[in-house]
């Protein structure tokens, strides 16, 4: 009814309009979480506390939170290297995976996984992949077993641009599509696969020109806004989940930061970081909605506010919680 | 429940080693609603050697799932599938094409359960013809076993008689590890006594297949019926070989191995992949770690596969990789030096 009545109002984007004030506040919520975990971490492996690497999504949070929220609890995702924030997006505990990162026995994979591995399959995360294109063809298989147990569920399947010239897209696109199988493909287009520009590695400017290949719809939107992206997600999922098959969404995003620790930025401009620093999807989600008058800033102000003091706990849980035991090392590695 | 006559349980008949992995898939999918077949050509074809045959006029299209030919893709397919709640039986055409699949089999079935802690599993079949004999030459005749013998995660088994396809398989469809099963295109028109009830064979148990003192004869798939054979022409020189079959290389029985060493004090091992760095290199130095090494009067002596790709024109394919022949002239030179 409200949200109907908000549609009427002036100058509201429809895709805003269409989104409740508990929608928007979630999905504030959730980038933000997402952002700030990924900022913590950040600073965590400065400080020593973190070894190996890890791969920041810092500036593409719409794109996780504007697809996952769009989901049910039930359903399922397929995520990537990058792929903090789809863990965050689909209700991960921000304290488990600190854990995890830390290398403890009480993280998400036991300290086994990492950063690259967290995995919580049964809340439907079926996990981050170090592999590109890793988790195309194993999204198809959820959604092929979710038809066969006629589950009701969809499966979304994140991946990037870089993945998008695997093998494994084909394949996986095509069997989803002549099996009308309920998965939603989301290329993140955050321009580089590492330090490859898109422009030098796709033949076609748009990841989403490519669903004509597997007769199935592609549509490309702005990455970095949250409505634009949710309200994308919406129909495709609905597709999915009423039998029509599979879609391809192209979020065009870009990450702020490099590919990996290790990644010195010889291959892009400062200028272009700045620019699309300047797009930031959580700053442009809170500006707009308070330039339109609705809700209050002291709302976003006191989200905020708890997911300081949320990150600050999580982290002392990481800290405090014990190692893995070598002695138990080989243990899981069979059922 | 029906109430099956007395006489039908435990009933045995011959049928071949493809009959015997076409009944436990149909066993395995009567059983169980999450069992489902998926692979290319399985369907209306009944598969690249008819092992699929009927099933899927028993099972229909959805359970007997014919693949565009994209095997990185079936095999990521049914590692999803896996991971929540099916229980996927994917067949392969040959076994070389898992070189296509080994991303999705290796990196990721294989890596699942250890990399999430723990907390998930990938009960996954992989089924795939392999071997060479056939005149197919170098792409659809490998041994790749060893391959995947080498990774954490998987289980590797080979059957080599129609009793062993049945039970193994069905072993395979229950175990919630993924399993590759290496079937040898050579057997599947072996006749053999089965068992018309399911059974279970335990995944990594070795068999003795024939018992004796003078020599072991550690044999994997066909090598195993090929050293029966030859302990045959042996016996008739008056050499008592104990011959085992392995049955799986991942888990490996190395205790039935040592145990037939501590009484024969030689050993043999034949298997069809190339000679080195295989299957025979693992089996020779878990003996030699092991106190059955205290027993040898011999070197080990392993015949594998020559150091070659698998050549098409006959006589150059049986020259390729070890037969009946020669494993017999193995035992008696092993035996002949031994005497010197």
């Amino acid at each position: 009814m409200s949200s109907s009545v908000e549609a009427l109002r002036p100058n509201q984007r429809p895709e805003l309009a269409n989104l409740s004030d508990d929608t928007i506040l979630e999905s504030y919520r959730a980038m933000k979480l997402i952002r700030r975990f990924e900022e913590r971490a950040e600073e965590s492996y400065m400080r020593g506390f973190i070894h190996g690497t890890m791969h920041l999504s810092i500036g593409q949070e719409a794109s996780a939170v504007g697809v996952v929220v769009a989901l049910r609890a039930s359903d399922t995702l397929t995520s990537t290297h990058r792929g903090h924030g789809h863990s965050i997006a689909k209700g991960a505990d921000p304290a488990l995976m600190f854990a995890e990162f830390f290398g403890k026995q009480t993280g998400y994979c036991g300290g086994r996984g990492g950063s690259m591995h967290i995995a919580d399959v049964e809340s439907g995360n079926l996990g981050a992949n170090g592999i590109v294109g890793g988790g195309l063809p194993i999204a198809v298989g959820a959604a092929l077993s979710a038809k066969m147990r006629k589950s009701d569920q969809v499966c979304v399947c994140f991946f990037g641009d870089g993945a998008s010239n695997e093998g494994a897209f084909h394949e996986a696109l095509n069997m989803a599509s002549i099996w009308r199988l309920p998965v939603v493909f989301v290329c993140e287009n955050n321009k580089y696969g590492m330090s490859m520009d898109i422009a030098r590695s796709s033949a076609v400017p748009d990841i989403a020109q490519r669903a004509v290949s597997y007769a199935m719809p592609g549509i490309s939107v702005d990455g970095n806004d949250v409505a634009a992206v949710r309200a994308v997600a919406e129909t495709a999922i609905a597709r999915a989940r009423a039998g029509e098959g599979p879609s391809l969404i192209e979020c065009k995003t870009y990450r702020i930061r490099g590919h990996s620790k290790s990644d010195r930025n010889f291959y892009r401009t400062k200028e272009e970081i700045e620019e699309w620093r300047g797009r930031c999807p959580i700053e442009r989600l809170r500006n707009e909605v308070l330039g339109l008058g609705r809700l209050s800033a002291d709302r976003f102000d006191a989200i905020d506010a708890a997911i300081e003091v949320e990150m600050e706990v999580a982290i002392e849980f990481a800290k405090a919680s014990p190692n893995p035991d070598p002695a138990r090392l080989t243990e899981d590695v069979y059922a | 429940m029906l109430d099956k006559p007395k006489d039908m349980i435990n009933q045995v008949r011959e049928l071949t080693y493809a009959e015997a992995i076409r009944e436990a898939m149909g066993q395995a999918m009567e059983a169980d609603p999450t069992v489902f077949i998926l692979g290319e050509d399985i369907g209306t074809y009944g598969g690249a050697f008819g092992v699929t045959g009927d099933l899927i006029h028993r099972f229909g299209a959805e359970r007997v799932i014919d693949t565009p030919i994209a095997e990185l893709g079936i095999a990521g397919a049914a590692v999803g599938a896996a991971l929540t709640g099916m229980r996927p039986i994917l067949e392969l055409q040959f076994s070389d094409f898992v070189t296509l699949a080994a991303e999705q089999i290796v990196n990721q079935a294989a890596k699942i359960r250890f990399m999430f802690g723990g907390k998930a599993s990938v009960p996954l079949v992989v089924r795939m013809p392999s071997g060479s004999g056939t005149g197919a030459a170098a792409q659809h005749s490998q041994s790749l076993e060893a391959w995947f013998g080498h990774i954490p995660g998987l289980k590797v088994v080979q059957p080599s008689t129609p009793y062993d396809a049945k039970g193994l398989l069905l072993a395979a469809i229950d175990d919630p590890n993924p399993v590759l099963f290496f079937e040898h295109k050579l057997l599947y028109k072996m006749k053999g006594a089965v068992p018309i009830e399911p059974y279970r064979i335990t995944i990594g148990q070795a068999v003795v297949r024939r018992a004796g003192t003078d020599v072991t004869i550690v044999g994997t798939s066909i090598m195993a019926v090929r050293a029966l054979a030859a302990a045959e022409q042996l016996a008739a020189q008056g050499i008592e070989a104990e011959v085992i079959d392995l049955r799986s290389i991942r888990p490996m029985d190395t205790e039935t191995i040592f145990r037939s060493v501590r009484k024969t004090s030689r050993l043999i091992v034949v298997y069809e992949g190339v000679k080195t760095l295989g299957v025979g290199a693992e089996i020779s130095a878990a003996v030699a770690e092991s106190d059955a090494f205290d027993f040898l009067d011999a070197p080990i002596m392993r015949l594998g596969g020559q150091e070659v790709p698998l050549p098409y024109n006959p006589v150059l394919e049986k020259a390729a990789v070890p037969q009946e022949d020669d494993i017999v002239a193995a035992a008696l030179n092993l035996l002949r030096k031994d005497r010197r």
